[in-house]
């Protein structure tokens, strides 16, 4: 079995053991990404020096070196997490070639754990998106079907998992960028407790919202993820002093034990909608019907004030990112325009902001600065950050009576590229099901839980807890992973089409 | 944190978008003006729902997670070398960034 | 620029009530900025007391300098103000480019201190109270070189030139309620107010508070109300004034240009003006196209500050005593004429004496040099005497004085060297050969008892009969048997005969 299709996990029992070194596990993701990221465009950069720093890790290892449970493994980084020596553009024409001159939190515990950064994954601009087509760089394709969008904002990073090229990655959600990727990907990711991981060097896109997680292809292995990069950073004023448990440690249990039995399992009437597509419904109630003969109580709660999460996201977000991206202004870094025939500072602040910014940033940036604008700042932000405090009451009373919230991560499985492009309105309502929980700063988990029928796309379910119970997600995910798994007799991703060698990579082999 | 409460806002004209443009430093051309103008309309005609539920009574929660007095020790750390901090930009003298004149001709 | 029409200041008052208002920026001196943990330290190399935060750099974030919330706690208290039981951070928005995240991280609605008063003493004696509607916290920005044109100044520059050093240095703004009824002493007490919160952050040692060096900053809004009409006028925000020389002229020289438009039925423009320490004058400054719409909104990377009953006890507590006491208290210990003290509070020398005693002068020899000789040098010089020489350094040349070292001519040789920046006193007078003959302290001694001994010679001496001093001289030679120049005590006997008195 080719080393690319072991979990991190069991790649990491291999390194531990001796089996395999971290070069050879890392030559072989680089060489699958040769292979298949002409088709797929997970990733806008490689890092060159992925196989040196693998060599040093095998050294140290060779050397006696005690080191960390994931060490040696490679990793892919969404491009909006800052990283000496790669660029980091967050997807932006107006960041292009800009080298950070330090590192994201995320990545120095990343480095200090010994994965291997394989590389930075692709993005919609700024994050603004749900399915990487805003990207400044072309869209990344959905490896199911490479017609279809892999989500977004994180699908460069949700696609590099789900076609095998890289065996975990970093994703950043704010309204749902891992869990919606996930989702239409097939693959694993979660959004942590808002606090619970530093969001020192990740491109802010909307402040209060934000927050780095962990993408896979098993829930183990996000828990181990989540275990090197969680925990409090000082660089970051909202970041928690919580100690947590370990997620692995979780993830485990719930692999083994019978964490059903007893589990009171919360389901949103405004989430269980009717509008959503027919497939994601039967396995979303499929997946219900299994966990209540487990054991668990099903119970159905309401929200009634989540009809108004979009709304409210769609006000609160572009607010702060129009504050958040008023620094790229050429002056500093990134690119500078000079409009014809020269100008001053502000003419070449508005001409590089009008060349570098995409359509979805300055539309949302127009957005964000009529809602804070003088005059109309009670009616919207105000407004909004209101509705926040009604979702979060909906939060603590479906939570008085449950343990975990489930729903859809989508209302749809992965739509066709350019379907919803020109509708900024219908792309914002993909989010229906994740943004609740970035509004009340709780943990989400994405995990598929099988194909839709009618399209054989996969389908992914939405696992909420309270804020700061992040080990419910992995204990209960693991659980249903291998019930489900032990039900089809293998793993979803395992029914995903062969990506075959794309042409580019034949042409430079010289096969045309 | 206005205080006053002009008009609301059902007429997004392609003046009310040039202006924010303005306010957000970005050069639009007419074509993007008028694009923007529509959808920016339907945006707002749509997240305006806010204020069906966002009645006096409710208090803003502005952080998911309320924390208070976090701080730094008064204590020196790291800084930038000057080859960092000056990396990324496009312009410089070799210690200062250099832009464009800040006033125009006529002022 | 036209030279704008002034209308004569006395017929000003008479036509119109001048209404003020001041923004004092005071810097404080913690050891690093207010949410970056790079140095508090500017004027050095540009751009190298930065951290990714001060360049604004992607995914950089804020955190709170603690040191800089208790300062400005201290500072409110000190005000007078109430403090915020809870206070937040708020982003004020606009373009510019010394401003690194293109916002500001201030305080809006909940400022950290509110509701205070400082009641400030004019020449005269009287008392008077300025209201303090609030005192927050912000961040400073960096600093823009223009470059090209004549005159260095931002309008006809070619490029300007940026450096990030001073961004992000921790500020607390001092924002007052409108002041009326200053009337004709609205310049002296602008000039007042800021001496006395200068007073105030120097004695809580929470600012270097140098004007000159942009530590403590003054932006006075004035206005002018048609007397009688009970309407207020539209006011001007003048920014710029570095000192508190400049702070009574700004004001002197707007109510003069603000009447003359008035009288002429023109109107004033709401806007901000620099003033111009050379000229003396200010002028329009650049119209701030935002200014109107900073969309300010609570700072999502920041959390509320909750000071506590018990910190805000605590910091009350080691407050130094309040402006009005402290001036009496000095006023005593010092031995001070009502005229005396006066003077020095006029002078707004009150912080220089009191350090220059604190190293050991005299209390009458520190006035006496500050609101004389330094006074003098700096009126000249168009600045501020406290930013002519040390404490230290007029201590250290009041004690080589006292010591026979120096005589009071000497002296004033020697402190023009150090004003010209040639060091010490001592180094000045090292360099500079100033001073008196190495044995002359014993013969100053000599010369000292022989015309106490001798009151009629010295009555004669003074009159100008240079020849009595003869019996003088014989008298030292005699003392210092035989061992003295007498040429030399011959000139030192007519020195000390003129300044002894």
């Amino acid at each position: 079995m080719s080393l690319i299709y072991l979990s991190a996990a069991e790649l990491s029992a291999k390194l531990g053991s001796g089996e395999v070194s971290s070069v050879e596990a890392t030559q072989a993701h680089l060489d699958r990404i040769t292979a298949v990221d002409g088709d797929v465009h997970a990733f806008l950069h490689i890092n060159a020096e992925a196989l040196k720093t693998a060599a040093d890790v095998d050294a140290r290892r060779a050397a006696g070196e005690q080191l960390g449970e994931l060490a040696g493994v490679p990793i892919a980084i969404k491009d909006v997490l800052c990283t000496i020596g790669m660029p980091s553009t967050a997807g932006s024409r107006i960041l292009e070639g800009w080298i950070p001159p330090y590192d994201a939190t995320v990545v120095s515990r990343l480095r200090a754990a010994n994965l291997i950064p394989l590389g930075k994954t692709n993005m919609d601009e700024f994050a603004m998106g749900s399915s990487t087509e805003h990207s400044a760089y072309g869209p990344t394709h959905n490896p199911w079907d490479l017609e279809r969008i892999p989500g977004g904002s994180g699908g460069g990073s949700a696609a590099a998992v789900a076609a095998f090229e890289a065996p975990i990655a970093l994703g950043s959600d704010t309204g749902g960028s891992i869990r919606q990727p996930a989702a239409v990907t097939g693959s694993v990711g979660v959004k942590p407790t808002y606090g619970s991981v530093s969001r020192y060097g990740a491109i802010a896109l909307a402040s209060s919202l934000d927050q780095v997680g962990p993408v896979s292809r098993t829930v183990l292995d996000s828990a181990l993820v989540h275990d090197i990069i969680g925990g409090h950073d000082p660089r970051d004023s909202t970041s928690l002093k919580d100690t947590w448990p370990s997620f692995a440690a979780a993830a485990r249990a719930g692999a083994t034990a019978e964490s059903l039995k007893g589990l009171r399992v919360g389901v949103v009437k405004q989430l269980d909608a009717p509008g959503f597509q027919d497939g994601v419904k039967l396995r979303f109630h499929e997946s219900l019907a299994m966990m209540e003969e487990a054991g668990a109580e099903i119970v159905e709660v309401s929200a009634p004030n989540f009809e108004y999460a979009v709304a409210a996201y769609y006000l609160i977000l572009p607010a702060e990112a129009s504050s958040n991206l008023a620094r790229f202004d050429s002056v500093r870094f990134g690119l500078r325009v000079n409009p014809a025939g020269g100008g001053t500072v502000e003419d070449v602040m508005a001409a590089t902001r009008g060349a570098g910014f995409g359509a979805e940033v300055k539309r949302r940036i127009i957005l964000g600065t009529y809602a804070l604008s003088a005059g109309y700042y009670d009616e919207y932000y105000g407004s909004a950050q209101k509705v926040r405090t009604l979702i979060q009451r909906d939060f603590d009373a479906a939570f008085a009576q449950v343990d975990v919230l489930v729903s859809p991560s989508a209302p749809t499985t992965a739509f066709k590229l350019g379907e919803k492009i020109d509708d900024p309105l219908a792309m914002y309502l993909n989010d229906v099901t994740t943004i609740p929980a970035n509004l009340a700063g709780i943990p989400g988990m994405g995990l598929p839980i099988g194909l839709a029928p009618e399209d054989g796309l996969p389908v992914g379910l939405q696992i909420m807890a309270p804020a700061r119970a992040d080990d419910r997600l992995y204990k209960l995910g693991a659980t249903l992973e291998r019930m489900l798994e032990e039900k089809w007799g293998h793993t979803l991703l395992s029914q995903a089409p062969n990506l075959t060698p794309t042409e580019m990579f034949a042409a430079s082999e010289g096969a045309v | 944190m206005s205080e006053s409460h002009p008009e609301p806002a059902d007429g997004i004209t392609a003046d009310v978008v040039r202006h924010l443009a303005g306010l957000s430093r970005i050069a639009l051309s007419d074509d993007e003006i008028g694009k923007l103008t529509g959808e920016l309309g339907a945006i707002l005609e749509n997240v305006a729902k806010v204020n069906e539920v966002a009645t006096p009574d409710v208090p803003a929660t502005s952080h998911p997670i309320p924390l208070t007095n976090v701080y730094r020790p008064d204590v020196p750390g790291e800084t930038l070398t000057l080859e960092q901090a000056l990396a990324g930009a496009p312009e410089h003298d070799g210690s200062r960034f250099k832009v464009s004149a800040i006033l125009g001709e006529e002022q | 620029m036209a030279k704008a029409e002034l209308m004569d200041f006395d017929k000003a008052l008479e036509l119109f009530e001048p209404v003020l208002g001041f923004e004092v920026h005071v810097e404080l001196n913690t050891k690093t900025k207010m949410f970056s943990d790079a140095p508090n330290f500017f004027g050095g190399e540009p751009n190298t007391n930065i951290t990714p935060l001060d360049l604004g750099l992607p995914g950089s974030l804020p955190v709170v300098n603690e040191q800089a919330v208790r300062y400005s706690i201290s500072l409110g208290l000190a005000l007078g103000c109430s403090i915020a039981e809870s206070s937040r951070f708020a982003r004020k928005n606009y373009y510019y480019p010394d401003t690194p995240k293109n916002y500001q991280i201030s305080q809006f609605d909940e400022p950290i201190a509110y509701d205070g008063n400082v009641e400030v003493e004019l020449a005269d004696g009287r008392k008077f109270q300025i209201s303090i509607e609030r005192a927050h916290m912000e961040e400073d920005a960096g600093k823009l070189t223009h470059i090209g044109g004549s005159t260095g100044r931002i309008q006809g520059a070619d490029y300007s030139l940026v450096d990030y050093n001073r961004a992000g240095v921790p500020l607390v703004e001092i924002v007052t309620n409108m002041i009326f009824g200053a009337e004709k002493d609205a310049p002296e007490l602008a000039k007042a107010y800021v001496s006395a919160i200068r007073d105030i952050v120097v004695s809580l040692g929470i600012s270097d508070a140098k004007m000159e060096r942009g530590n403590l900053r003054c932006d006075a809004n004035i206005s002018l109300s048609p007397r009688g009409s009970g309407k207020l006028g539209t006011r001007t925000e003048t920014k710029n004034v570095n000192s508190l020389r400049s702070v009574e002229r700004a004001i002197r020289y707007e109510i003069q240009r603000q009447a003359a438009i008035l009288a002429k039925g023109g109107t004033i423009l709401q806007e901000t003006r620099h003033w111009h320490e050379d000229t003396g004058v200010t002028s329009a400054g650049r119209p701030k196209s935002d200014a109107d719409d900073y969309r300010y909104f609570p700072e999502p990377d920041l959390l509320p500050v909750v000071p506590g009953a018990e910190l805000i006890e605590q910091l009350r507590l080691a407050l130094p005593e309040a402006p009005a006491i402290r001036r009496r208290r000095l006023k005593e210990a010092w031995s001070f004429t009502d005229l005396e003290f006066q003077d020095v509070l006029n002078s707004g020398l009150l912080v220089e004496v009191e350090e220059t005693v604190a190293a050991g002068a005299s209390a009458q020899s520190a006035r006496k040099w500050w609101t004389g000789e330094i006074a003098r040098l700096a009126n000249i010089a168009g600045v501020d005497a406290s930013t002519l020489v040390s404490p230290l350094h007029v201590s250290e040349l009041i004690a080589l004085i006292e010591s026979g070292d120096l005589t009071d001519r000497l002296a004033r040789q020697v402190l023009e060297g150090v004003v010209a920046g040639e060091g010490a006193p001592h180094e000045v007078v090292d360099a500079r050969g100033l001073k008196v003959v190495s044995d002359d302290g014993a013969l100053i001694a000599a010369i000292d008892e022989a015309l106490a001994a001798q009151p009629d010679v010295l009555a004669k001496i003074r009159d100008g009969k240079v020849q009595a001093a003869g019996a003088v001289i014989g008298a030292v030679m005699k003392a210092m048997r035989g061992s003295a120049d007498a040429a030399r005590v011959r000139e030192l006997v007519l020195e000390r005969a003129a300044v002894t008195e």
